[in-house]
């Protein structure tokens, strides 16, 4: 399929996005008391990575941080090809935490499902929220995100594609749409 | 969307079939399951529906019970057919039952059996059912030598260059062959050792080095993987003396461990037979890895159910 | 009742002869061999232009089943597989349920082929009642019933002081002893050739000497008692060794190969083949040179299908407890004609092993264009391509390692006593 890309977001757009996220999250929480930040692989984990050195900046506190893979947790696994597993790296008890889940684009919602289920299977959290890059619309479920970067109307056969360099840094967001 | 990669076989028949890539890709996929074994609700819903069979000709506690568990870790439905319990007993030929299998639409057959071949004979017959051999006859054991990779990577850091030596009778052992296998295709060094009358023709082609003296077979190995000596199989007498015999000149022990490498692991497939194959002072000692293979074969057979089962269309 | 064929060439090693000529049967016999005989009056004339004309071809090695085994195979289909492979004359093994051990089942087979069969039926009876290897059968009774030989075949004679009696016995009588070598302690259960393939596939070896070591026995038996001694279906250089050794000492010994053993090797298991699960085992590539050296210097007398049908139910299971065997009767011709292919044996060598000195292996009155002996003919195309397709076949049976083999020559019909058997479309 031929694209049309359109930078929508770049580096220093993404990093004030990023920065006032995590305002927001210091506000409404009152502080980082109890705060946990958990990425969603691949991508939102490395947001989660930024929101973590923000706050640090901001309060001077590293809250605990990190990773889960939902692939187990999906919900259109039957049979054919196999999706590479990632690892859930979460080396902190998240009961009666206040958790931070972090992804980089939210769409469907059904990978916010998948992961407040495998959320649950490691412990009770006091609350979850949810923390995105871009809000891209077109919800299949009822979820809401508490914190977005930037709200991206997109019509369903564009795609949103957050671009990284090496170091995980996000260099920009991307909207692609098919060449007419 | 990450590409999904390419897991080519539909049954796991040996490791024979496997090739670098392959079992990099288990390994990798194993250790994200090991992670769900270490929560406090060992439980996912990846399987959801799926309906997983153990078809066993053989006793194997220990083969089926991770197998079972591995299934359910992974919320998929198991169910335990034993030759004692079965239509086996009854005359039905393997294809009959297989087929009945397939019929009530199970996803997975995991089967052991006395016969080599027979896991290659079933899947050569099932249309939809997905084959994982739990051992047959003296052939192949893949699920155990990926497990045995398994442990000895988080040990050693790698395989690639390692020097293994699997003392035992080689000639009756599927786990010797399919560890030569995996460990050959990983770019380790195998040392394969046992009396003469237990070592069978063929193994120098296939890539081993052969020993029929212990000490020469251990000296210097980074892993020593004692198979346990079936008391149980026909024509034993004809093959060794007696038991003290063996356990005198083929058994694992702290003088000639002292042979292998400082930090090399010992390993063995289990059920152990104190005394005979191993001693206990090694069997129980600090470089044993014993019971973290048992750890990681629920891992591993997690990883082969969901990489067989698993799936998901990639559109 | 006249049959000429016409312009064939002739090939009959038990007279020396090749070359293009004329071939008249009369009242079911070899009536005469010319050039140019004239077709007037003569109410079939077959043209045999560009192809041979051999003696109806003899495999002195098949399993009929019958009695006993008739869902495997019987003496109307077994004979007309026979037929079809340009056979005119098999000699059957005793293994039936009951076993051939006595004149009332050698009078039936003989009966019934003769009624009823597409090609001459040969019986061998065993050499032991029951092929026990115990006690010895009648041997002079069967010999009067049409018995052709003795042999306990798929069995080993263990007992060597029982196979020394037989021998000196049957040699009174003028009967062939027809050794099935294999010492069961040796072979030690093992279901393919001992060697790497076996190790790989997980199964039990039956090793080479499990077969040399017991011909070595019965030639020495045979050079002991003066005994005839055919050995049956070698496979392995040592065995081809001692018997070409026991030749040169003057021993009365004769032996076969299959097509199947200077065809195939082991590594035609992989995969659990059950059609190539046999006893004696395929074995190494350095055996099957030595069959195709063994033939080519005349040490193998014959080639023998060792034709052995089973039905589906015994095969198509798990290999260890698969039954043995192959069906080779439509076979057996193309893949000794390859041997023509590599230069390893004459056209006129390669109808000779499964002709004339087949027959006389066995002391069987057939093999040869003789006149005045039975019309017993085959007509050949050497060049002849088809495909097997074992669902074709006219045995009863399916278990053949070589179906969808591309395959050069064939029967193209065949006749016994001036009747033809078989034509091929």
């Amino acid at each position: 399929m031929n694209l049309v890309e359109t930078v929508i977001l770049d580096d220093k757009a993404i990093g004030r996005a990023i920065t006032r996220v995590a305002h927001e999250i210091l506000e409404k929480n009152s502080g980082c008391e109890n705060l946990v930040l958990i990425g969603i692989r691949t991508g939102g984990d490395h947001i989660a990575k930024i929101i973590h050195q923000r706050i640090l900046a901001i309060e001077g506190t590293a809250v605990p941080q990190g990773a889960i893979d939902i692939t187990m947790y999906r919900d259109d696994i039957s049979s054919g090809v196999v999706r590479p597993l990632g690892k859930t790296d979460i080396p902190f008890a998240i009961n009666d935490c206040h958790v931070i889940l972090v992804d980089e684009v939210l769409y469907t919602g059904r990978t916010i499902r998948a992961a407040m289920d495998a959320l649950m299977d490691l412990g009770r959290p006091r609350s979850i929220q949810l923390a995105v890059l871009i809000d891209r619309g077109h919800r299949e479920l009822p979820i809401r995100a508490d914190y977005v970067g930037r709200n991206v109307p997109s019509a369903r056969d564009e795609q949103i594609e957050v671009l990284f360099d090496e170091n995980k840094i996000p260099l920009e967001v991307c909207l692609m749409k098919p060449k007419q | 969307m990450a590409m999904g990669e390419m897991f080519a076989h539909k049954h796991i028949i040996g490791t024979q079939q496997l090739s670098k890539d392959d079992i990099e890709l288990i390994l990798k996929t194993a250790e994200s399951f090991k992670e769900i074994n270490q929560r406090e609700i060992k439980k996912v819903p990846t399987l959801r529906g799926k309906t997983i069979v153990n078809l066993f000709y053989e006793n194997s506690t220990r083969t089926r019970t991770s197998f079972e568990l591995a299934g359910k870790r992974m919320s998929a439905d198991t169910i335990n057919i034993s030759a004692s319990s079965s239509s086996v007993t009854k005359g039905e030929t393997l294809e009959d039952t297989a087929k009945n299998i397939e019929a009530m639409d199970a996803d997975v057959i995991i089967m052991r059996h006395s016969c080599s071949g027979a896991p290659d004979y079933l899947a050569q017959r099932l249309t939809t059912c997905s084959v994982i051999n739990a051992g047959d006859g003296f052939h192949e054991h893949p699920s155990q030598a990926l497990l045995d990779l398994m442990t000895i990577k988080e040990h050693k850091g790698k395989i690639d260059g390692l020097t293994v030596a699997i003392i035992g009778d080689i000639a009756r052992s599927r786990v010797a062959r399919s560890d030569l296998y995996a460990l050959k295709t990983m770019g380790a060094t195998v040392r394969l050792a046992g009396p003469a009358t237990m070592i069978p023709p063929g193994l120098e082609e296939l890539g081993a080095e052969v020993y029929t003296d212990i000490n020469e077979a251990i000296k210097d190995v980074d892993v020593v993987m004692m198979l346990r000596i079936q008391l149980e199989r026909e024509g034993g007498n004809k093959l060794m003396p007696t038991l003290r015999e063996y356990a005198q000149f083929f058994a694992l022990n702290t003088e000639n461990m002292k042979l292998a490498k400082p930090d090399a692991i010992v390993m063995h497939p289990g059920p152990l037979n104190r005394g005979v194959e191993i001693s206990s002072y090694v069997a129980d000692g600090e470089q044993n890895v014993i019971l973290e293979q048992v750890e990681n074969g629920v891992a591993v057979r997690m990883a082969l159910l969901y990489l067989l089962a698993g799936g998901s269309e990639e559109k | 009742m006249k049959i000429l064929i016409k312009n064939g060439r002739v090939i009959d090693p038990s007279q020396d002869l090749d070359a293009n000529m004329d071939l008249l049967i009369e009242h079911g016999c070899i009536a005469k061999l010319a050039e140019n005989i004239d077709p007037n009056g003569i109410e079939d004339v077959i043209d045999a232009d560009g192809l041979v004309v051999t003696p109806g071809l003899v495999d002195i090695h098949v399993h009929l089943r019958d009695p006993g085994q008739e869902y495997k195979e019987d003496i109307l289909t077994g004979t007309k597989a026979a037929a079809a492979g340009g056979f005119t004359s098999v000699a059957c093994m005793p293994n039936t349920v009951p076993v051939n051990d006595n004149k009332a089942i050698t009078g039936y087979i003989i009966n019934k082929a003769r009624y009823e069969g597409s090609a001459n039926v040969f019986p061998i009876c065993s050499i032991t009642k029951g092929q026990k290897g115990e006690s010895l059968v009648e041997m002079g009774d069967l010999k009067l019933a049409g018995c052709v030989g003795f042999s306990d075949d798929g069995l080993n004679v263990e007992c060597g002081d029982v196979l020394r009696r037989a021998m000196e016995y049957a040699n009174a009588f003028g009967m062939p002893i027809i050794a099935h070598a294999e010492d069961e302690a040796i072979k030690s259960g093992g279901v393919m050739n001992e060697g790497r393939v076996a190790t790989e596939l997980g199964l039990l070896g039956n090793p080479w000497v499990a077969e040399a070591s017991t011909i070595a026995r019965d030639l020495m038996l045979a050079e002991l008692t003066g005994a005839r001694l055919h050995v049956c279906h070698i496979s392995t250089r040592r065995s081809l060794e001692l018997i070409r050794n026991a030749k040169e000492r003057g021993v009365k010994v004769t032996c076969e190969v299959t097509p199947h053993h200077f065809t195939l090797t082991e590594e035609a298991v992989r995969g659990y083949n059950v059609n190539a699960k046999m006893g004696p085992p395929l074995r190494s590539a350095d055996d099957v040179a030595a069959m195709k050296e063994g033939l080519a210097d005349g040490t193998i007398d014959a080639i023998a299908t060792d034709h052995a049908p089973h039905h589906i139910d015994d095969k198509n299971v798990e290999f260890n407890v698969a039954a043995n065997g192959l069906i080779g009767l439509e076979t057996s011709l193309p893949l000794t004609l390859r041997l023509v292919e590599e230069k390893i044996l004459s056209i006129n060598e390669a109808i000779s092993c499964l002709s004339d000195k087949a027959a006389k292996a066995l002391n069987i009155p057939r093999g040869t264009l003789k006149i005045g002996e039975p019309g017993d003919v085959a007509i050949i195309d050497p060049e002849y391509e088809w495909t097997v397709d074992v669902t074709a076949s006219y045995s009863k049976a399916r278990n053949t390692p070589f179906d969808d083999w591309e395959m050069k020559g064939a029967a193209m019909m065949t006749l016994r006593d001036g009747r033809i058997t078989f034509e091929r479309d």
